[in-house]
């Protein structure tokens, strides 16, 4: 088995990034394929990215500031549904070191924000302005932008500024009648439909049917650090800048020049350390115009930082969807068709991701398992709540918990072990590659490698799950509400189309890889640097690698869809390659031999085989007077890494807790090129996933009054509540569309979270099918346990 | 709004800065003492991305005034490293991968420091206490737990 169980079988390597690499191996000729564990890739090496981190010596958004800046503040709507009537700023005015207050006549000439994937041309009229109309349709719509000499004074004046606001009735519930959007436009925004099979025929002569009615929880991604934009303008060079740019610069620079009038040579976006991401975090937001606008108009700069308030109220929300799905089997069990209508909150507006989440959900709700039929219908509507985007595993968490309750149904109604149902319907390893029938993000959705079969089989042997049952067994016995739980999925990550790199190095020998993609806090620095490093044949410590920078490279797509490690890794090979190659020409002329006699190891050319003279790379540099290499790597498709989780629960019916015993999560990733960095994503992932299993949820009043608004409503797992995670990382099924084998690490660990701890759930309430929302707060399981 | 002059000895500093009474001490020492490296999460005393340590103990510095620290000796992010001797918790931190994003990091490496400088032999279910009340959205917490449980035998062999 190529894989490693938690920190035990991991090569643990020494702890400073600078660390001397273990002794070298012969490698032969530039662009050969690369071993099966190098002496950077495949290693958990120290991160580059943690000293100035520990030190203090961070850059986040709310660190950068420029003299003679103005702050901005934005008055939000206290009203979920509303015609605004009139804002009355005279009293902010009147302030003194309050410069301006803006409302949407200020801004009638900046366009809509876009959309940035599945943008369908049906949801344009519910695109979000960077301040309200004449409609506010949530709490926490911008309304106006106060700008002030500082930060307290621009929240005083932001206080004085009164808004006239007549209310209408709010629409809060999806899955219920739909209401108007605007005179023309109905909350329902579109239906998408995906199928493939003969949906009548499968039910027709089904054996039984399952039907089950399923709902996840409003939550979102909620990184630490809250959002913040800087923009500055230097007039002398017609130069627009802003800061505090993440996830995909250079698509919202592109987009801010084009909102603003600009192009995008005088426009540029620059990523500092960032916060977290999650998905939510770097999409282009009303603030970030705004900030731009204004430092265009007032030339100044303008800086706007966020409070956690107003975070949880305006930056993007999640997950909020109501499946009714149903399930025609044959008497064995085996999935026939599957037959899905489902309602998605978008909340208030249509933003960046358009139509993505629940486009997602339902193209990867089939995961793992054969389905010859299938039919998803879903329905596309606003609600007077926080606008939408994407959150870590967008649609898979919500389709891997409908998915999963249902697997479970059908091994209940069939009346097999949960696991056994699973395995008659897995889709076998010689049927690689899978078309699925489907498509999404453009792509069509083809599973490019994988062993779902043997994956099972190592997590259970894993996490002991015989024993487990018995342990549950024995203690349910005694009284105990204690129970396993068992979830499948397929991930999808390394969306494309593209990403572009440069290796510049300079006359010194210092070298840097310029990227398109962006840091949100994953690694990407260290493990660039690391194929970087294994390609080229120099210390990994040697690389700085820049990425979200946009007057550094031209075109980039930024970090979502975990696609860093994949599209700009390869393109990271490529440029590397490409540079190895011109080094060793240029060396061979230097040292009087051919190129296919010369490696490059630990920094230095040498010849192969036999011993003789060799140079450093740096002198190499120096006297070509600095080397460069580009490469673009392009991919269509996306890579689909794949996994299950176990969990076993312990419930209290006093207090209506769910205490997570144990919890093992195995996740075939490909290739890993950091198995640290891997479970630390896997860990992190899964953190957030027990979150909105069993606790983060945004609530709201009969009158769409938002109540979880501070980390005391809003409530996120600490150290308490996230036990010990046994993870097993797999390199079972390296992607065959990808010569280094990559997968994606980013959403594994989230993914099933809610799935597994609902079958956990049911287990200890010998209840089969009990849990039907997520989260299962104390709340909801007392209310299971009275009426089991 | 009047100011007022207070002294604030950040890292051994004093800083001479006049504040309004309703300055927050993590806005005093970010903007005024020019140490960015204590965070703001919440400014509601929950997340503990600010966390200080304000004349020996581990305290949320958006929930205090800046005035209340007037003449106090407050230890930030910044104070931790001798020159460029990482201190234990700081080289904990990046052994066992005990940060991602590092926005936390400065509150939870302050909050352990201080928490272990006073009980040093504090027990493990209290230690795990000690660290639930700061919030990290990245690590889920097992390796900040296993990074603190290192120092911290670290720091008591010295």
């Amino acid at each position: 088995m190529r894989g490693s169980f938690g920190e035990h079988a991991l090569p643990r390597v020494p702890l400073t990034p600078t660390l001397s690499p273990q002794a070298g191996r012969g490698r032969t000729g530039s662009g050969a394929a690369l071993p099966e564990k190098g002496k950077y890739i495949g290693r958990s090496v120290p991160r580059l990215e943690d000293r100035p981190l520990l030190t203090g010596q961070g850059r986040f958004a709310a660190d950068i500031s420029f003299p003679n800046q103005l702050h901005m503040r934005v008055v939000r709507s206290p009203v979920a549904h509303g015609t605004l009537r009139g804002i009355d700023a005279s009293a902010a005015l009147a302030l003194p070191g309050v410069h301006a207050v803006w409302r949407f006549a200020d801004v009638a000439h900046i366009p809509p924000i876009g959309f940035r994937l599945t943008g369908l041309t049906e949801l344009e009229p519910y695109r979000q302005y960077v301040l309200a109309n004449n409609t506010v349709r949530y709490v926490g719509e911008p309304v106006a932008a106060v700008f002030a000499e500082n930060a307290y004074l621009a929240e005083d004046a932001a206080d004085l500024v009164a808004l006239d606001i007549e209310p209408l009735a709010p629409v809060l519930d999806a899955a219920a009648d739909t209401g108007a959007f605007d005179a023309g436009h109905s909350t329902e925004t579109t239906i998408l439909e995906k199928s493939f099979g003969d949906i009548a025929a499968a039910f027709a002569k089904a054996t039984h049917i399952v039907a089950l009615d399923l709902s996840i929880g409003r939550h979102t991604g909620v990184p630490l650090e809250t959002r913040g934009a800087i923009a500055t303008y230097d007039e002398a060079r017609d130069l627009l800048a802003m800061y505090g740019a993440a996830k995909v610069p250079h698509w919202n620079r592109d987009r801010i020049a084009q909102m603003l009038g600009r192009t995008v040579e005088n426009t540029h976006l620059y990523e500092g350390h960032v916060g977290g991401g999650f998905g939510i975090r770097g999409e282009l937001y009303p603030e970030d115009v705004l900030v731009c606008a204004a430092a265009l108009k007032f030339r100044r700069p303008i800086k706007w930082i966020e409070d956690r308030r107003e975070h949880l109220i305006a930056a993007n929300h999640s997950r909020q969807q109501r499946h009714k799905v149903r399930a025609a089997i044959d008497a064995d069990g085996r999935i026939l068709g599957i037959d899905n209508e489902f309602f998605h909150d978008n909340g208030a507006y249509m933003r960046t991701h358009a139509a993505t989440v629940p486009d997602l959900a339902a193209a990867m709700l089939p995961g793992p398992y054969r389905v010859p039929a299938y039919r998803a219908r879903g329905h596309i509507r606003l609600t007077n709540k926080t606008p939408c985007g994407t959150y870590r595993a967008p649609g898979r968490y919500e389709s891997t918990f409908v998915r999963e309750r249902l697997m479970d149904a059908i091994a209940a109604k069939a009346g097999i072990d949960r696991i056994e149902a699973r395995r008659r319907n897995l889709i076998d390893k010689n049927a690689m590659p899978y078309d699925l029938g489907v498509s999404t993000l453009g792509t069509q959705v083809i599973y490019d490698s994988g062993d779902y079969a043997t994956l099972i089989d190592k997590l259970l042997a894993t996490a002991d799950w015989a024993a487990m049952q018995r342990d549950c067994k024995t203690r349910r016995a005694k009284g105990e509400l204690v129970g396993a739980g068992f979830a499948m999925f397929v991930e999808k990550s390394g969306l494309g189309p593209f990403d572009k790199v440069r290796i510049e190095v300079a006359p010194d020998g210092a070298i840097e890889v310029i990227t398109g993609v962006a840091s949100i806090g994953q690694g990407v620095e260290t493990v660039v640097a690391q194929i970087a490093a294994e390609t080229l044949g120099v210390d990994y410590g040697t690389i700085r690698v820049t990425h979200g920078q946009t007057d550094r490279i031209d075109r980039g797509m930024g970090a979502f869809a975990s696609r860093a490690t994949v599209m700009c890794g390869e393109a990271t090979r490529q440029a590397a390659v490409k540079l190895r190659e011109s080094t060793l020409a240029a060396a061979a002329t230097l040292m009087q031999t051919s190129a296919d006699r010369l490696d490059i190891v630990d920094g230095e050319i040498v010849r192969t085989g036999a011993g003789g003279p060799s140079m450093p790379f740096a002198a190499l540099a120096a006297a070509q007077n600095g080397l460069t290499a580009e490469a673009e790597y392009r991919q269509s498709h996306m890579v689909y890494p794949y996994g299950a989780h176990v969990a076993q629960v312990r419930l209290d019916s006093g207090t209506g807790a769910v205490i997570v015993e144990r919890y093992t999560i195995a996740y075939d990733v490909g290739r890993a090129v950091n198995p640290m960095l891997v479970e630390g994503q896997i860990a992190g992932g899964f953190a957030q996933g027990l979150g909105g299993a069993l606790l983060e949820e945004f609530l709201y009043d009969e009158n769409g009054e938002p109540l979880s608004v501070t980390f005391a409503d809003y409530l996120m797992p600490t150290a308490r509540e996230v036990p010990h995670t046994g993870i097993l990382v797999t390199e079972d099924a390296p992607s065959t569309l990808n010569p280094l084998g990559l997968k994606g690490a980013g959403e594994g660990g989230v993914n099933p979270v809610g799935a597994t701890i609902a079958s956990a759930v049911d287990d200890a309430l010998g209840k089969p099918g009990a849990v039907t929302q997520l989260p299962v707060t104390p709340q909801r399981l007392r209310a299971l346990i009275k009426t089991n | 709004m009047t100011k007022q002059n207070i002294t604030l000895n950040v890292n051994g500093r004093d800083h001479a800065i006049a504040v309004e009474p309703r300055r927050t001490l993590v806005d005093a020492i970010r903007e005024d003492c020019g140490q960015t490296g204590t965070h703001i999460g919440c400014e509601h005393g929950i997340c503990g991305a600010c966390t200080v340590i304000v004349n020996g103990e581990p305290v949320r510095s958006c929930l205090m005034f800046a005035a209340q620290a007037d003449g106090k000796n407050i230890r930030t992010v910044e104070g931790l490293a001798k020159g460029d001797e990482l201190h234990p918790m700081q080289r904990a931190f990046m052994e066992h991968h005990g940060l991602q994003c590092g926005f936390c990091t400065p509150g939870f490496l302050m909050l352990a420091v201080g928490v272990l400088e006073r009980e040093p032999d504090i027990g493990d279910d209290d230690l795990i206490d000690v660290l639930s009340s700061n919030l990290c959205r990245c690590t889920g917490y097992q390796n900040i737990i296993k990074a603190v449980r290192a120092a911290a035998a670290e720091m008591r062999g010295k």
